[in-house]
């Protein structure tokens, strides 16, 4: 274990660049970043081949400390970026983390979109449930009741559960984790990036630094140990109520589906729109010719 | 057989011309979001594209389109997008992105009448100084506006290659009339259309600096999955490309931005004159008002009067030094506009001499017409 962690450090991080990082202590973007970067060495990519983008925000610097081709985007439209990266370079394997204000608040349309198209993307959602950067305000996964610094009085709104929002858009794959479930959590992100069509993993994180301390959760280890005692697997969730599954987070694979990406059909467009362009100019070309005899 | 100048003579409206000239400079990539009177470059785009190989996709928004463009220009692929007014305004974030990471693209910006929906789809030139100041913080930008078919297809393969070269989004201002507008043109043949495509890197992967300045102060661009990793961020960043905060880096990177294109000017600048030899009062125009401005200015030789037309291709960098040479060597200008004067402003900001700097703005929806720009010329 330690060994892998040692590689990891030193192949993937941009170790001698842009350490040390802006995040606070405890928190668990590291340990997000830590299951992606063994995900992705245990899937053997090379990092020429990856592209990591992000938008802004806590999980937008993450792009940063790692070594692949990176790109840190404006806010909420990381997605878009990337669907452009992907159709000019479909052979890159191309990556977004997002938080959950910046997928599903700013860059709310942009998600539901992409997948609902299907391009090969894989989608991370880091959801500490506020937005930790600016300060601690409510986001679209702020619960209800909860306090942040626009909801000093408790959340008057309800809260998206990104999981769902992905898997009725269209996403071919969807899965859950937390930063606790580390383990559980690299396996999720390695089925994920593997998966063709567009894929969404949910990172259920903690902020402990604005949403903990304002909701009396306590620090990183109580917010951590809150995700191991209540996290359910999604098989055995399946067999209990709703009642039941209240303030329970549900991990595993929540949805995959087999259906085309758009990536590989636009592919078949290209093919048919030349042979057609082909038959096009020498139809041209023959009747120049014949015009050339007359 | 066949004579050269009408075997490429063909029946195109503007916004077809746009969309040869992007295929002839070589675009590979197309996202948009639909709006008239734009549509056309988009649906045509949809089918040239594929056929060579290329990428066309509608997404859900200009924002998201403008997005797309970038990143699949940083993946290496020469990327357009086009619009009008509504969109144009929603593309102002990820252009200021385009503009501080250095990413060539262009967009194209049909105008029609505004403010908000404005008038659908009637023709005005209210768009001006937002394609200079549309995005926020200082940047540099260079706007070029088409008045006819003709130029619909040369500008646009000028835009592409001043892009490219210079690392930077070429805005094309077109409007309502030069997008509909069907005239014949004779296109180029293609081994006589010159075409740029950007500077690579050529050293070792590990001594790029994707930011740094050379003497052009265009920095060589990699292209994602080229083997040059590197970080590309809407932050001020360093030379490698990293977020800085100091502030000789600071000032230093923005600087560069700005003066790369004011090394360029000799070719980014780009006017045309007519009947300007000898002039003694004269029109200053651009996008489809070029077109009665130059009437007027016939009719009025016609009448024993001396007028010039001096025709804005480029509108930003603001093409300061050829205006001034005319406002000192006449008596009156005459700055016809579809908006309320926003070229006319530049125009005056610039003028240390004593010509008069007449405006007329018409806002009604409709083109100007000659008469009322031979009136002036006329009077003066």
């Amino acid at each position: 274990m330690l060994e892998r962690a040692e590689i990891v450090r030193k192949e993937y991080l941009r170790h001698d660049k842009k350490f040390p990082h802006v995040w606070c202590p405890g928190c668990g973007n590291g340990i997000a970043m830590g299951a992606l970067l063994r995900a992705i060495h245990s899937l053997g990519l090379s990092k020429n081949e990856i592209v990591l983008a992000s938008g802004i925000g806590c999980s937008g610097r993450m792009p940063t400390y790692i070594d692949f081709n990176t790109i840190h985007t404006t806010h909420g439209r990381a997605l878009t970026f990337s669907t452009g990266i992907k159709l000019a370079k479909p052979e890159l394997t191309v990556l977004t983390v997002m938080g959950d204000g910046d997928a599903t608040a700013i860059g709310g349309n942009h998600f539901i979109h992409a997948a609902r198209r299907n391009i090969d993307l894989t989608a991370i959602i880091i959801n500490n449930s506020i937005y930790g950067m600016t300060g601690g305000q409510y986001s679209p996964t702020t619960p209800f009741g909860s306090t942040s610094t626009t909801s000093v009085y408790g959340h008057v709104e309800h809260a998206f559960s990104i999981a769902e929002l992905a898997a009725t858009a269209g996403a071919s794959f969807v899965a859950r984790s937390t930063v606790y479930h580390a383990s559980h959590l690299e396996e999720m992100l390695k089925l994920a990036i593997r998966k063709k069509g567009f894929s969404v993993m949910e990172i259920i994180s903690n902020c402990h630094v604005q949403y903990g301390k304002k909701n009396k959760l306590g620090g990183a280890v109580q917010m951590l140990n809150s995700y191991k005692e209540n996290a359910i697997k999604v098989e055995k969730a399946a067999d209990m109520s709703p009642e039941e599954l209240e303030g329970k987070i549900t991990i595993g694979v929540l949805a995959d589906v087999e259906k085309p990406v758009s990536t590989e059909v636009y592919r078949k467009v290209v093919e048919t729109a030349r042979i057609k362009a082909a038959k096009l100019t020498k139809e041209k070309g023959k009747n120049r010719v014949k015009r050339y005899e007359e | 057989m066949e004579s050269v100048e009408t075997q490429n003579k063909i029946l195109l409206q503007g916004n077809e011309a746009i969309v040869a000239g992007a295929m002839a400079a070589g675009c590979t990539f197309f996202a948009g979001y639909p709006i008239t009177p734009a549509s056309e470059i988009s649906e045509l785009l949809s089918v040239k594209l594929p056929q060579v190989g290329g990428t066309f996709i509608q997404m859900e928004d200009e924002i998201a389109s403008m997005g797309a463009v970038i990143g699949a220009s940083l993946a290496g692929a020469k990327a357009m997008t086009a619009t009008s007014g509504p969109g144009f305004s929603l593309m102002q974030e990820n252009l200021g992105f385009g503009c501080i990471t250095e990413v060539p693209c262009v967009i194209v910006n049909v105008m029609r009448g505004g403010p908000s929906t404005g008038l659908p789809t009637s023709v005005a030139q209210g768009d001006v100084q937002m394609t200079r100041w549309g995005t926020h913080g200082d940047h540099p930008i260079i706007v070029m506006a088409v008045s006819s078919v003709a130029d619909c297809f040369s500008i646009t393969v000028k835009a592409f290659n001043l892009s490219e070269k210079y690392r930077t989004p070429v805005i094309i201002l077109s409007d309502e009339v030069v997008a509909h507008t069907r005239e014949s043109v004779v296109l180029p043949a293609d081994e006589k259309i010159r075409v740029f495509d950007r500077v690579k890197p050529d050293v070792p992967p590990e001594w790029y600096k994707p930011y740094a300045d050379n003497n052009r102060g265009v920095p060589d661009m990699a292209s994602f999955g080229d083997g040059y990793r590197h970080h590309v961020t809407g932050l001020v960043h360093d030379e490698s490309g990293f977020p800085t905060q100091n502030s000789k880096e600071v000032d230093a990177f923005l600087r560069r931005i700005h003066n790369k294109i004011s090394k360029g000017f000799h070719e980014i600048m780009v006017t045309k004159e007519y009947l300007m030899e000898d002039a003694e009062v004269f029109v200053i125009a651009y996008g489809s008002v070029a077109r009665p401005a130059l009437r007027a200015v016939r009719d009025a030789r016609r009448q024993g009067v001396k007028a010039g037309l001096l025709q804005l291709i480029t509108l930003f960098p603001f093409p300061r030094k050829t205006v001034d040479t005319y406002l000192r060597q006449c008596r009156a200008a005459v700055v016809p506009e579809m908006n309320m004067g926003q070229m006319a402003r530049e125009i005056s900001r610039v003028n240390q001499s004593s010509c008069r700097v007449i405006k007329h703005n018409r806002i009604d929806g409709h083109l100007i017409t000659p008469d009322e720009i031979l009136k002036h010329l006329a009077t003066v």
